[in-house]
């Protein structure tokens, strides 16, 4: 590693899980910096000196209008060149919940096409509300996502009420798949499908996470940052657990590290 | 274009999870009648320079999810519907996403959204019936005609041509900008009360005389003139009057001079009380102080604060929102969230928010609607509307929703409850300040940051003040917009670390006039400017621009060099701030608006002019308070005859089972910090005793927070009532691992109207329960060596419908923040391992009253459960430190159904059964072993432990000549056995616990 990896955690007008994702990343080796987005709309530069952009979770405009919508409109009209300049540079971006609908609706995930259009998108739960409660997901064998590696399962809390992943059309989950841009899937702890409320939302294939062809840009619905010390887990007073919510962030840092 | 109506739908191949849910709710309101629901979100533009459909398709479609329609109608291309409902909000309410969608339209327009700029919201619902349905009882389920208008248009009207309008009606009646004034001179008592009555001032007639005498002192005359002022009061200083002397303000009944005499002492003799507030609550802390010297700043901020290590110190507070609930439940419940977020925010040189609570109190939402007096919403929409807006405020402030509770009471018709807490942290050095210690200097200016000002919220601290009624006034009725707030929370702590300012506090009940009124008394007096603060809409007199409690507002004291600094990181922020006045040391309030002077008076008559009040306070003990011995009494031997059903039923009772359906969609872990969550165990099913959390990330000392609430044995003696609510709250600390020495409390008194008069015959009584309850808090903190550090009451909570008056239960709510030294050692309450020992710690005495099981059979089993305090404080501390040196596999609190709800609650959770003997129970000599007794009475200071066999001897030894019995094992089977004298009594399976507790049972009795 030439220098320490740095991280851009973004924040303003909402979001509300940065704190801790700064936190996570700090625990994997990285240095983190809390950014209001209205600061780096005035200073547009400011993005190219970090090495990881991050996404938190949290309500941005309320979800008014769609999650993640407004948030995207206005990151995408006001640095949407310079965030092409800094992934064409090797940056590395993560969304978490509402990160994630950010990403996607500004067509960064999946971008399958590398046309930065909106390809899929992420609406309502079928339960038709919000909801907290911890899931398992599964790293899907054939991703890309430099995110992932080695990750297999993980338990994570998922905490939305606009999750459930859907395309535009039959066949276009498998491409994706095929393409490796496919990255986590909610598991079922008996053999076959997961059903509800293991998979929490009904979403397609039950996707929960998804990155683009580079594989440096992951998006996922569950809060891996909720998972980086043992106790935040529900089964600690029970079992031994390890925080595997870590390794992701750790995967982020590596790979970034990799490449400066 | 610039003018548009939108309407955006999802595409019938896509699911739509919020339309089925909403059909989920029609089905259950609507038996055989609705077929199917489509949501339709529409958006009015008007007078947007520059819009195209491109740009309203940005901002407004998403584009693979949903299709927008531009000037066209959903209903004109959908075949399948018979009525049509579109509702939205009524002029002057809040439209949170009208205002983002400002925002957005902002970003992409060049020219930006121009002011005069219209933006409207509404939802549409198509329906498809098939049954004919009160198309009226039908647009209520939709919305609530106080704060939202709905249009509904059945397919007949469609086909003749009826749309919903182009535009919704924006226009705020203009209320007169004159300033009235008021002649008190001479006016006779009636017509004091008649003027209070009118104006909705809520003071009382002693009240309306001192602000008469006051107007008629020659000195005040002279210097009226002298300064212009007429000599009567203007409306603008009798509303502020009326704010800061409200019954919400300045707790004028914990303030009284109480004279109670107890009937049931032959002496007869009277006590007099001067100040339940003084007497039992500050006198104890106090007095606990000495011991507990972790005290930083009680009774006098925002909240009450603590230290929590040696350099962070945390803060909580709960506020009741109740009669706001009462009219809106979402509106309501959801201000009262962020209302109370403010508080924190507001707590010396502002804290971080870092957890809420929610305790409620319904009736039974299955009350059959013909027991529900017109004018009053059914329980299930109050419990539906206020556990959305906690969803909604809680989830979108980010703020996670540690513990709480849901409780359900016939009592609660009439107003609900709606306890709303939130706990904070603060550096004990901000900016190189002590935190704790606010100022405010002559010279330092008076800002106003967040939302605007609106017709929004006008007396809502008068109108907490008094009963419910038909009359009640519905511009105390607002709606949060949680975002507003959350970009203001963001840019005050931003602020805070900067230094920028030198005091705060928040905009709550009584608006400007308190928040200003309070911190003027720092410096010694303000001037307001009125003509400076910023409005939602024109037409709002000045009067109400100064007690208006619009939401999402703080005020801040800022140094005249700081002004810039502050006022440009706000814009960058997306915050508006602006500067209405300027303190000073002229020992007055001034307000003027037009650039006239319309109100002066003197901070020493505002604050401290307010006459004492005195109240008449007479206990008649309940029959049921019979001696102890007695205990024994109530319940028939042949009382229940299939013990087996009643183990399996109690499960689902409505006060017992799980609350999972409604605090699964609260965030309980935002922040990271979650270490006992509110569902543990295999399943995540099994209920904890409360919320195990840290404050630091680079420390593993936690926080614990327990609520204590059981107003049913109030019926008994209030007395009693307080002291179980306090040993709730603390034997939930203890369970969950809590270090018993360092804990603090908060008293929440919620009452039904202990002034007697008139309409109010039994008053006095009413007010020697609140005497009966305050001695009990009293004494039990005292012993528990708890400290309160804040609290609040709700004194007014009857309502007065259709002839009928529905008055609460006396409830006291007991919420505690504790101290666990190494939350790695916090437990919870699921079983862990078959072949664990379990264990039944405290002694059973075999108080029936006011429980449960009371409540089930249907009639009164003699007195209420009563705390021994010492013996209680000593287990106490020898469980913890049990706990602290990991003896203790599982833990579990008893309280509702007592022993027996507890063992099913560890099974559940840890998905595990469990075979039990009750000879091993440890009885008190007095009462008789009714196995039913046993199981349901509910003596407080009890657990339920289990402990791996390997741990036997440390645990047994460690809790060595305190009342305990082993009661058997965990067990693999899935179910649990009771057991007496070596026989199966009865026996339930976990399969049947399970559906029962899940509230599939359907049993809600």
């Amino acid at each position: 590693m030439s220098r320490r990896v740095s991280v851009c955690v973004i924040t303003g007008f909402g979001i509300n899980a940065d704190a801790e994702l700064a936190h996570a990343f700090r625990m994997a080796g990285a240095h983190a910096t809390r950014v209001h987005v209205s600061d780096l709309i005035a200073e547009p530069d400011l993005l190219l000196r970090f090495h990881i952009l991050a996404f938190p979770g949290g309500f941005s405009f309320g979800d008014h209008l769609g999650s993640g919508k407004v948030f995207a409109t206005l990151f995408r009209r006001n640095l949407g060149t310079r965030m092409q300049q800094f992934l064409a540079g090797g940056g590395l971006a993560i969304g978490v919940c509402n990160g994630f609908q950010v990403l996607v609706k500004m067509g960064l995930l999946p971008n399958a096409s590398g046309s930065g259009r909106q390809e899929v998108s992420l609406i309502h739960n079928d339960s038709g509300r919000y909801e907290d409660r911890w899931v398992t997901v599964r790293a899907e064998p054939g991703s890309r996502c430099v995110w992932t590696r080695d990750l297999a399962e993980v338990d994570v809390p998922v905490r939305h009420g606009e999750g459930k992943l859907i395309t535009r059309a039959p066949g276009q989950l498998d491409e994706l798949a095929r393409q490796g841009l496919v990255t986590l899937r909610y598991a079922s702890a008996r053999a076959g499908e997961p059903s509800y409320p293991e998979d929490p939302n009904g979403s397609e294939g039950h996707v929960a996470g998804l990155c683009d062809p580079s594989g440096r840009v992951l998006g996922l619905m569950p809060h891996p940052e909720a998972f980086i010390r043992a106790p935040q887990h529900p089964d600690w007073t029970a079992r031994r657990v390890e925080p595997r919510g870590l390794l992701i962030f750790e995967n982020g840092v590596k790979a970034a590290a990799a490449s400066t | 274009m610039t003018d548009a109506r939108l309407e955006i739908v999802t595409p019938n191949r896509y699911r739509d999870g919020r339309a089925d849910r909403l059909l989920h709710g029609l089905r259950a309101a609507f038996p055989g009648a609705v077929r199917s629901c489509r949501i339709v979100d529409v958006v009015l533009l008007q007078g947007i320079d520059g819009l195209s459909p491109a740009i309203a398709s940005e901002v407004f479609c998403d584009e693979v999810a949903q299709e927008m329609l531009v000037d066209e109608h959903v209903a004109a291309r959908e075949p399948g519907w018979d009525f049509l409902v579109e509702v939205t909000a009524r002029p002057g309410v809040t439209d949170p996403v009208a205002l983002t969608a400002r925002e957005a339209l902002g970003v992409c327009l060049p020219g930006g959204v121009p002011g005069a700029a219209v933006i409207q919201t509404a939802v549409q619902y198509l329906l498809e019936l098939e049954a004919a349905v009160d198309q009226q009882a039908l647009a209520r389920f939709f919305h609530n005609p106080l704060v939202q208008s709905a249009t509904c248009i059945s397919r007949a009207r469609w086909n003749e041509g009826l749309r919903p309008p182009a535009r919704y009606a924006h226009h705020v009646a203009e209320s007169p900008a004159e300033v009235a004034v008021f002649d008190l001179d001479g006016l006779s008592d009636s017509r004091l009360e008649a003027l209070s009555r009118d104006r909705l001032l809520a003071l009382s007639r002693e009240e309306m005389r001192a602000v008469q005498a006051h107007f008629q002192d020659p000195q005040v005359t002279a210097s009226r003139r002298s300064r212009g002022l007429p000599p009567g009061p203007t409306d603008v200083e009798l509303e502020m009057i009326a704010q800061t002397w409200s019954e919400h303000c300045k707790h004028k009944i914990f303030n009284a001079v109480v004279r109670y005499c107890d009937a049931g002492e032959s002496s007869g003799s009277e006590q007099v009380i001067r100040s339940l507030f003084r007497t039992y609550i500050r006198d104890t802390t106090d007095h606990v102080a000495r011991e507990r010297r972790f005290l930083r700043s009680v009774f006098h901020d925002n909240s009450g604060v603590i230290a929590f290590d040696s350099s962070t110190l945390v803060c909580f507070k709960v506020e009741t929102h109740n009669s706001p609930s009462a009219l809106d439940p979402y509106g309501g419940a959801m201000t009262g969230i962020v209302g109370v977020n403010r508080d924190i925010l507001g707590t010396g040189l502002g804290a971080l928010p870092a957890f809420n609570t929610n305790v409620l109190c319904f009736a039974s939402p299955d009350t059959p609607a013909p027991d529900v007096p017109a004018g009053l919403l059914h329980p299930s929409r109050v419990l539906e509307g206020v556990h959305r807006g906690i969803v909604d405020g809680g989830n979108q402030s980010g703020i996670p929703v540690a513990a709480g509770a849901f409780l359900f009471d016939e009592s609660y018709l009439g107003k609900p409850l709606v306890f709303c807490g939130t706990g904070g942290v603060l550096p004990r050095r901000v900016a190189g300040r002590d935190s704790c210690v606010k100022e405010v200097k002559p010279g330092d200016l008076a800002v106003m940051v967040g939302g605007r000002i609106g017709k929004d919220g006008i007396h809502g601290a008068t109108f907490s003040s008094e009963a419910l009624s038909e009359t009640s006034p519905t511009s105390a009725v607002q709606i949060g917009d949680p975002i507003t707030q959350k970009k203001m929370a963001d840019f005050l702590l931003e602020a805070r670390d900067a230094g920028l300012y030198r005091g705060l506090t928040d905009n709550g009940a009584g608006g400007l006039s308190s928040s200003l009124g309070e911190m003027a008394g720092l410096s010694g007096g303000i001037t307001i400017d009125l003509d400076a603060c910023p409005l939602k809409y024109p037409g709002l007199a000045p009067w109400e621009i100064l007690v208006s409690e619009s939401q999402e507002r703080m005020s801040l004291a800022v140094a005249p060099h700081q002004r810039e600094a502050l006022l440009s990181l706000a814009r960058r922020r997306g915050v508006e701030a602006t500067v209405v006045g300027t303190f000073t040391d002229s020992g007055r309030a001034d307000v003027t608006s037009g650039g006239k002077l319309v109100a002066s008076l003197e901070l020493s008559f505002l604050h401290g002019g307010l006459p004492e009040m005195e109240l008449p306070a007479r206990w008649v003990p309940p029959a049921s308070a019979a001696p102890a011995g007695a205990a024994s009494a109530g319940l028939a031997a042949t009382e229940v005859t299939d013990l087996a059903r009643l183990l399996v039923d109690v499960m689902g009772d409505l006060n017992v089972r799980s609350r999972e359906e409604w605090v699964r969609c609260y965030d309980h872990e935002v922040q990271g910090r979650s270490v006992v969550k509110p569902f543990v165990g295999r399943r995540r099913d099994g209920p904890s005793d409360g919320a195990v959390l840290l404050v630091r990330d680079d420390s593993w000392q936690g926080l614990t927070v327990t609520h204590g609430i059981c107003p049913r044995y109030g019926d008994h003696d209030t007395f009693h009532m307080a002291q179980c609510a306090v040993d709730e709250a603390v034997r939930a600390h203890v369970a969950l691992g809590g270090d018993p020495r360092r804990m603090s409390a908060l008293d929440n008194f919620c009452w039904p109207d202990p002034v007697e008069g008139p309409d109010n015959p039994d008053g006095a009584f009413k007010m020697a329960q609140l005497v009966r309850a305050c001695r009990g808090l009293a004494e039990a903190c005292r012993a528990y060596r708890l400290p309160l550090i804040s609290g609040k009451d709700s004194m007014k909570n009857d309502a007065r419908v259709g002839g009928r008056k529905i008055s609460i239960r006396p409830t006291l709510l007991v919420s505690l923040m504790g101290t666990i030294a190494d939350a790695r050692r916090a437990q919870t309450t699921d079983f862990k391992s078959a072949g664990d020992l379990v264990y039944a710690v405290g002694e059973t005495r075999g108080e029936l009253g006011g429980t449960v099981l009371e409540r089930r059979l249907g009639r009164p089993l003699g007195p209420c459960p009563s705390v021994r305090l010492p013996e209680a404080w000593d287990l106490y501390r020898r469980l913890a430190g049990a706990l602290r040196r990991g003896l203790v596999r599982s833990c579990h609190d008893c309280s509702d159904a007592g022993v027996w709800a507890a063992i099913a609650e560890c099974a559940l959770g840890g998905d595990l059964g469990a075979e039990v003997s009750l000879d091993a129970l440890p009885l008190a000599p007095v009462i008789d072993a009714d196995p039913v007794r046993m199981l349901f009475c509910e003596t407080p200071s009890r657990f339920v432990v289990s402990v791996s066999p390997a741990h036997r001897r440390q645990w047994e030894r460690a809790m060595r000549s305190l009342p305990m019995g082993l009661l058997g094992v965990v067990t693999r089977e899935p179910s649990i056995v009771v057991k007496r004298r070596g026989n199966v009594l009865a026996a339930a399976s976990l399969e049947d616990l399970r559906h029962a507790w899940s509230g599939q049972g359907g049993d809600r009795a």
